[in-house]
């Protein structure tokens, strides 16, 4: 039994003297793989309990996309021990909020409880675990459930539609291409043999984190968890394989005429993440996080001061990257035009914004800045318990180990003004640009009919 | 999941969106609520948080859509030019001014109030520098044509992005059909043509008039102490005009007629919104009904809607009714988004399972686990200082006890099954709901 306590430090130097805060976080594996993460915050008796599974819409292939989705929704259909319905009473009736979520990477369920309560869940998940009654009648009412989701969330939605259309053409063989929800298809003709064979390959501790954070005791959080989750056997787990993206060679494409009342830009650049970089090139991945401030961190920032108030070409224009994904992904800007622009004239004066990251350094103002955000928001997350337990669960399940946060500060204020310089010259390249236009359609006409009851 | 009592509380606006867990034990609160009335006589509220470097602040304005006048998104359009200008700063220099120091800061308005609110490090350097552009922002707004021309557009392109969303569509004619002529029919950020006819001038006038002193509170909750607090508040407020306050918004009338609204939509769902005008936050019933509706709608998959529409029957991912309560009599909404084909069904579970609730009442057993629930979890709804802060402005605003929080499990525990069958029975009623279906239906015949 592995049991160790790694303390680290999270200093807040720099920046005046907003002054030091000591935060640990503890770690443990069962002797079953199991990992455990404890970070303790006593300020109020509540407590936060996540399940990490390592397996998300990334880890899917053509035919049954969505299957992680829609296993996480029979999570909730019952147990032997725990009948159909009940976790979720069990849970409201002792004061928790609970729920789940799926996302490339990962399969997540999490309850807020008050923190006596907190056996209760870590009972419960353990049960679902590996207990789960896997109903061809419950699957199916699911399924139209799924679907009336995937209506509400994708398809009546210009803006999700488009975004999902557009990764599936800027990834030509990564997983990234399938949405999470899965395709309506898919969706349509998943069995419930899908989800056995997935929650047989998947559902093990030892493809599992347990995140607990509030005011609790780690020790003791450490034993409830071998009581419960304990005695659940280990499995051999299927080997993942890499699938990454091929080389892009050029600029790609893609209209979409959607019934919406706006028209709607989106680009992005293929670019690596930290789990797919060697520790040598590791500050690129920093480095493009602080580009992504220096475009979009606030309303200082060049996007708001330039598209949107200086040349007002844009309403609204955002640029975003995820360092924290499993597979090398996108560097994702979108933007809607001010009326009476065309999507061709804010892609250049996108374009111009870019072409001037590759040739002019950015200010020290503007850097120091986007530390000052990073080191505010920093402090800021520590407001939410469920924000700190997701950062561990995160980190830890796709692969980078939960210490990369604790580094997360000290790198981004190493980044300079020519490392930015240099991953936007190396990465925002033409060659690798995916560029999704959203124009409308003709007319359209809504009506409305009233009559009295 | 859906929350049970919308709040009408502008949110701070967070770089974080995340579910938030956690705090304080079941007995008391714990939060303890300090009051004290500046010279200028604005009342403040502050609690004290130690344990993270930052403080969070609200000043509140009886300034919200309500008081628009004829002139939809009023308002709206003050708070969201506010920011863009103040005292010698143009947008630039305010943002830079903020975020140089890793601050944040946002500006909305509701229907009941307008809200300045910021969050901050409590490093003194950074909290003073912050403090005094907040403060020029409230008292000083340029309200350059500029600005006003450019946040217009945006306003306008808003509308229309909204007019895509099904949802949107079906809440505003809604508000419209149960409201009426009241101020709280129009949507807070107004109509295109609204939007369009309204003047730099409008923004000044509505300024003036209620960003003053007299119409003002403020909410600190952080780790700073009660006399860095009062200074925090003499200084965010020291430049406003004393001015007035104004007068009541005007009752919601009773006298409501049933609609059925039909909105020919090109979507693949019909979003159903259904309910009437019921509950102020001061309504003797208050507690009754907010426990009714969580056993009924309110509490996520365990509810009997949820449980009828979607867990029973597969009609939809979300189905849930709410109350959501304001100054005046704000609406008892239920909803559901389902395809089209099946909306009129859907409908019916929706409308069967109120019938039935209001005739029957709950079961002891669901009144139980909802006061378990709702008891038991109290500590998880002022977990974090965002919204013990938010907790804090709603207890300020609506002038509620400061023991609120300390007495709001007793409150819960007081509710019986006989309060909850009556006051359903009546504070709600059908004949006189608003149904609203958004999406691709036949035209139904109504008896």
């Amino acid at each position: 039994m592995l049991h160790q306590i790694i303390a680290s430090l999270l200093l807040f130097a720099c920046l005046s003297n907003i002054g030091s805060a000591k935060q640990i976080v503890h770690e443990y594996r069962l002797a079953n793989g199991m990992k455990i993460l404890v970070k303790e915050d006593h300020r109020a008796p509540v407590v936060v309990s996540q399940v990490w599974y390592k397996v998300g819409s990334s880890y899917e292939h053509n035919g049954i996309t969505g299957v992680s989705h829609t296993l996480e929704h029979m999570m909730f259909k019952g147990t032997p021990k725990i009948p159909k319905g009940q976790f979720s009473r069990i849970i409201s009736e002792n004061g928790g909020s609970q729920n789940a979520f799926t996302s490339r990477d990962y399969t997540v369920y999490f309850q807020s409880l008050e923190k006596s309560r907190l056996p209760i869940s870590i009972e419960l998940e353990a049960d679902r675990m590996r207990n789960l009654i896997l109903d061809e009648q419950e699957f199916e009412k699911e399924r139209q459930v799924v679907l009336e989701e995937r209506r509400m969330r994708t398809d009546d939605k210009p803006r999700s539609k488009v975004y999902e259309l557009f990764m599936a053409m800027a990834y030509a063989s990564s997983n990234y291409r399938y949405p999470v929800i899965g395709w309506p298809d898919d969706i349509k003709e998943l069995s419930i043999e899908d989800h056995r064979n997935w929650y047989n390959q998947w559902y093990y501790p030892n493809n599992a984190t347990l995140v607990v954070v509030g005011d609790v005791d780690p020790d003791n959080i450490f034993r409830l968890a071998k009581q419960y989750f304990g005695p659940i056997q280990p499995h051999q787990l299927p080997v993942v394989k890499t699938s990454g993206e091929v080389q892009q060679y050029g600029t790609k494409r893609i209209q979409v005429t959607l019934p919406a009342k706006l028209p709607y830009l989106l680009m992005g650049y293929k670019v690596p993440v930290l789990n797919t970089l060697d520790e040598s090139q590791q500050w690129e991945a920093y480095a493009l996080e602080v580009l992504a401030g220096i475009l979009d961190g606030g309303e200082s920032a060049r996007f708001s001061s330039k598209l949107v108030r200086g040349q007002q070409i844009a309403v609204s224009a955002g640029a975003g990257y995820d360092m924290g994904a499993r597979l090398p992904s996108l560097f994702l800007i979108d933007a809607t035009p001010s009326a009476g622009v065309s999507l061709e004239d804010l892609e250049q004066a996108i374009r111009e914004q870019i072409k001037l990251l590759k040739t002019t350094l950015v200010t020290p103002e503007e850097l120091s800045r986007v530390k000052a955000q990073v080191i505010a928001n920093k402090v800021y997350q520590r407001d939410s318990l469920f924000y700190q337990a997701m950062q561990l669960g995160s980190l830890e399940t796709v692969g980078l180990g939960w210490r990369v946060g604790e580094q997360y500060l000290d790198r981004i204020k190493t980044v300079t003004a020519g490392q930015i310089q240099e991953v936007a010259k190396k990465y925002l390249s033409d060659q690798s640009l995916n560029i999704a236009y959203m124009t409308l359609p003709e007319s359209n006409n809504d009506t409305s009919k009233e009559s009295k009851q | 999941m859906m929350q049970m009592f919308k709040s009408r509380i502008p949110a701070i606006r967070l770089l974080l969106g995340v579910i938030l867990a956690g705090l304080l034990t079941p007995a008391t609160s714990a939060v303890k609520i300090q009051h004290w009335t500046t010279a200028q006589g604005v009342p403040v509220y502050y609690a004290h948080a130690p344990g993270i470097p930052m403080v969070d602040v609200q000043v509140v304005f009886d300034a919200g859509s309500a008081r628009d006048g004829d002139q939809y998104g009023l308002a709206a359009m003050t708070t969201a030019v506010l920011d863009k200008g103040a005292g010698p700063w143009n947008a630039d220099q305010i943002s830079q001014r903020l975020e140089s120091g890793g601050a944040i800061l946002g500006v909305s308005a509701s229907d009941d109030m307008a809200a300045l609110s910021f969050r901050s490090l409590t490093d003194p350097e950074i909290l003073d520098s912050v403090i005094q552009t907040a403060s020029t922002i409230l008292a000083e707004p340029t309200f350059s044509d500029q600005d006003f021309n450019r946040v217009k557009k945006r306003v306008l392109a808003n509308l229309k992005h909204e007019l895509e969303q099904p949802g949107s569509i079906a809440q505003k004619q809604f508000n419209a059909a149960i409201y009426g002529s009241h101020p709280y029919a129009h949507p807070s950020n107004g109509t295109m043509d609204s939007v369009k006819a309204l003047h730099r001038d409008d923004l000044v006038a509505f300024h003036k008039r209620y960003f003053v002193s007299a119409n003002a509170l403020v909410v600190i909750v952080g780790d700073v102490s009660r006399k860095q607090s009062e200074s925090i508040a003499n200084r965010l407020l020291e430049k406003l005009d004393k001015g007035t306050k104004p007068g009541p918004i005007p009752l919601v009338s009773d006298n409501v007629k049933g609609h059925m609204i039909q909105h020919q939509f090109a979507s693949e769902q019909t979003h159903a919104v259904v309910g009437m005008p019921v509950l102020s936050r001061h309504d003797p019933d208050y507690f009754t009904l907010y426990v009714g509706n969580h056993i009924l709608g309110g509490s996520g998959l365990v509810s009997r809607i949820s449980q009828e529409v979607r867990e029973k029957r597969g009609l939809a991912y979300s189905a849930y009714s709410y109350f959501s309560p304001g100054k005046r009599k704000g609406p008892f909404i239920m909803g559901f988004q389902t395809r089209n084909e099946q909306a009129q069904e859907a409908l019916k579970v929706l409308n069967a399972t109120l019938d039935t609730y209001r005739k029957n009442g709950p079961t002891e057993k669901e009144l139980e686990s909802s006061k378990k629930n709702i008891t038991g979890g109290f500590v998880l709804r002022i977990d974090s200082n965002s919204e013990i802060a938010n907790y804090i402005a709603m207890i300020a605003y609506y002038g509620l006890k400061l023991d609120y929080l300390d007495t709001f499990n007793k409150k819960i525990d007081g509710v019986t099954v006989d309060m909850i069958k009556q006051a359903f029975q009546k504070r709600l009623d059908p004949n006189k709901f608003a149904t609203v279906l958004v999406g691709q239906q036949e035209a139904q015949k109504q008896n």
